[in-house]
């Protein structure tokens, strides 16, 4: 039994070197086509996290979702817009490196510093689980707002990235 | 020593997520690389909801709920994000922000 709490130890701290090194190959590479590659192995190295959390469920919509869905999109948009080559000697270059690495360090600090003097007392009792059930049935009757509110984000935004991008290569809406 | 079952852990990666989102978004010089920066900030929040909802919340399908609906967000906004790039291009050839902040000629 203990043996399974050490295997699952180090696939933790394998999926958040993957989230790292993902995350820093997306923010850091000059090609935005492995900035999306790096986005990918970041996205499922979250996935795992949530796995690690209890929530199968998230875990799978994330594989979904994100590396499926988003990061094709993300894709596509590269390959319809500039060529790769000519962002590649641009990109990253002429700004305050020195400027970012601080900010994002104070930011970083700052909610370092919070949640190091924060003691976060988990619940008096728990209704549920984290199954998938408990999760369906509650999102079609408690909170079938979100739910509502998911699907008309998402038909505002098929028709208006259609609307958006309608017009042929010279611009011109038939 | 054994820290995947621990609040603080998931809290730290979702706040280096959200500070290596903020570098990216400072740093990239294109419109698809800030867009693809943005997500890591949106992946820092939903881990931080469901990190609480597995340590601290009563209901814990209240967490996960959230966490769908901020896929299905950053899904949206990807999609209208990359066709208004596209316009971007087609209308100035070039999706330096520097060259675009105008937004009109």
């Amino acid at each position: 039994m203990i043996l399974y709490r050490y295997i699952a130890e180090a696939l933790f701290y394998a999926f958040m070197i993957l989230t790292f090194m993902g995350a820093f190959m997306a923010v850091r590479s000059q090609l935005l086509m492995h900035a999306v590659i790096g986005l990918a192995v970041s996205l499922l190295g979250i996935a795992g996290l949530y796995f690690h959390l209890g929530s199968t469920f998230l875990a799978v919509m994330q594989v979904l979702i994100y590396v499926g869905a988003v990061c094709i999109m993300i894709a596509m948009g590269i390959m319809l817009g500039n060529t790769p080559s000519q962002l590649a000697e641009k990109n990253l270059k002429g700004r305050n490196l020195l400027l970012a690495i601080g900010s994002c360090a104070a930011v970083f600090l700052a909610l370092f510093a919070t949640l190091s003097r924060t003691g976060f007392a988990p619940a008096a009792e728990r209704i549920g689980d984290m199954s998938i059930q408990f999760v369906g049935e509650n999102l079609l009757l408690q909170y079938c707002l979100a739910f509502e509110l998911i699907s008309l984000i998402l038909l505002t935004a098929i028709i208006g990235s259609i609307i958006l991008a309608r017009g042929g290569r010279d611009g011109a809406v038939k | 020593m054994i820290i995947s079952d621990n609040l603080n852990t998931y809290l730290i990666i979702a706040a280096l997520l959200l500070v290596i989102g903020l570098y990216g978004m400072i740093q990239h010089r294109s419109l698809i690389g800030m867009l693809i920066s943005s997500e890591f900030i949106l992946n820092g929040a939903a881990l931080n909801f469901m990190a609480f909802n597995t340590f601290t919340a009563p209901n814990p399908a209240v967490g996960q709920i959230y966490a769908l609906f901020i896929m299905g967000l950053a899904a949206a906004e990807a999609a209208i994000a990359v066709s208004i790039i596209i316009v971007v291009y087609r209308r100035f050839r070039n999706e330096d922000p520097a060259i675009i902040q105008d937004m009109k000629y």
